[in-house]
């Protein structure tokens, strides 16, 4: 129910952001396509933590700006890579063991490595992450713990991170 | 305090068309300097790195700035959604381009690239 309430304000809010009118017309067909979207993904079966995750959305939002700082910190690396005069990098390959348990929260994980500039998520076996990184010296595995930590928490909750 | 509101609400109406334009111009900026990070970089890994510069930080720098500049709420919120859309997406579609270049077979270029070498050539 939570989620179907969530997707619900979601789409509502998505409506009224891209339409901005509150014309009966446009209203009723906003009403329309709702409960045509509600209807179909009831039966596609996808109203769960995936499809409406809604629910950790003060969880993420908590984790939202530390990711934008991180990621502001990881593009100055980068560009100052770009720019310098002489190529200075040290590209490397890096196994990781995460702590998220579930699907979401090892998206979030990776989607953050991939995020920020320097490092990107080749793949993801289980819970094991393959990750390539501009710099050895800042992609070693503890560089990662606390995303790892903070994704965990703000996906699984406080009761899955250690 | 209503005064002071008004204040700055008329030096926010003067200040946001120029603020704007200049957070644009980084952004500009922001996308060549990743570009030029592509063609610098020596193989395909490398070059990601220097192509997600484009897609996060002079995506991002753009958008607040086109927010600046927008006549009203709605098109703030279109331009949240453009943001929402880029952020979920834009790791997604890299992900999957190195891993196809991992799947394929394609073997990154490991460790020191540069300066370092550069020396050891200069010593032998």
């Amino acid at each position: 129910m939570a989620y179907f309430l969530g997707l619900l304000f979601a789409l509502v809010a998505f409506w009224i952001g891209m339409s901005g009118h509150f014309e009966p017309l446009l209203l009723g067909l906003g009403v329309l396509s709702l409960v045509l979207t509600l209807i179909l993904a009831y039966r596609l079966d996808i109203l769960d933590r995936e499809g409406a995750p809604y629910v950790r959305l003060i969880g993420f939002a908590m984790y939202f700006p530390w990711l934008m700082k991180e990621i502001v910190k990881a593009n100055w690396t980068v560009i100052r890579a770009c720019l310098r005069a002489e190529l200075d990098i040290a590209p490397t390959l890096v196994k990781l063991k995460t702590i998220c348990t579930s699907d979401l929260a090892k998206v979030t994980f990776a989607n953050s490595i991939t995020l920020t500039p320097g490092t990107v998520t080749v793949e993801i076996d289980g819970d094991k992450l393959l990750v390539h990184g501009l710099y050895e010296q800042d992609s070693q595995p503890e560089a990662f713990l606390e995303m790892d930590r903070r994704s965990a928490r703000a996906i699984d909750g406080k009761g899955a991170a250690a | 305090m209503s005064d002071l509101l008004a204040n700055l609400a008329q030096f926010f109406e003067m200040v946001r068309y120029p603020a704007g334009s200049a957070l644009c111009l980084v952004g500009a900026i922001l996308c060549v300097i990743g570009t030029i990070g592509v063609m610098r970089f020596p193989d395909f890994y490398t070059r990601m790195h220097a192509a997600s510069i484009t897609d996060t930080s002079g995506a991002t720098v753009i958008l607040i700035g086109m927010a600046l500049m927008a006549p009203g709420w709605l098109i703030v919120a279109k331009l949240v959604t453009i943001f929402w859309l880029l952020f979920l997406t834009s790791p997604a579609a890299s992900h999957a381009v190195v891993n196809a270049a991992h799947t394929a077979g394609l073997q990154p270029l490991i460790g020191r690239i540069g300066k370092k070498t550069d020396d050891e050539e200069g010593a032998a």
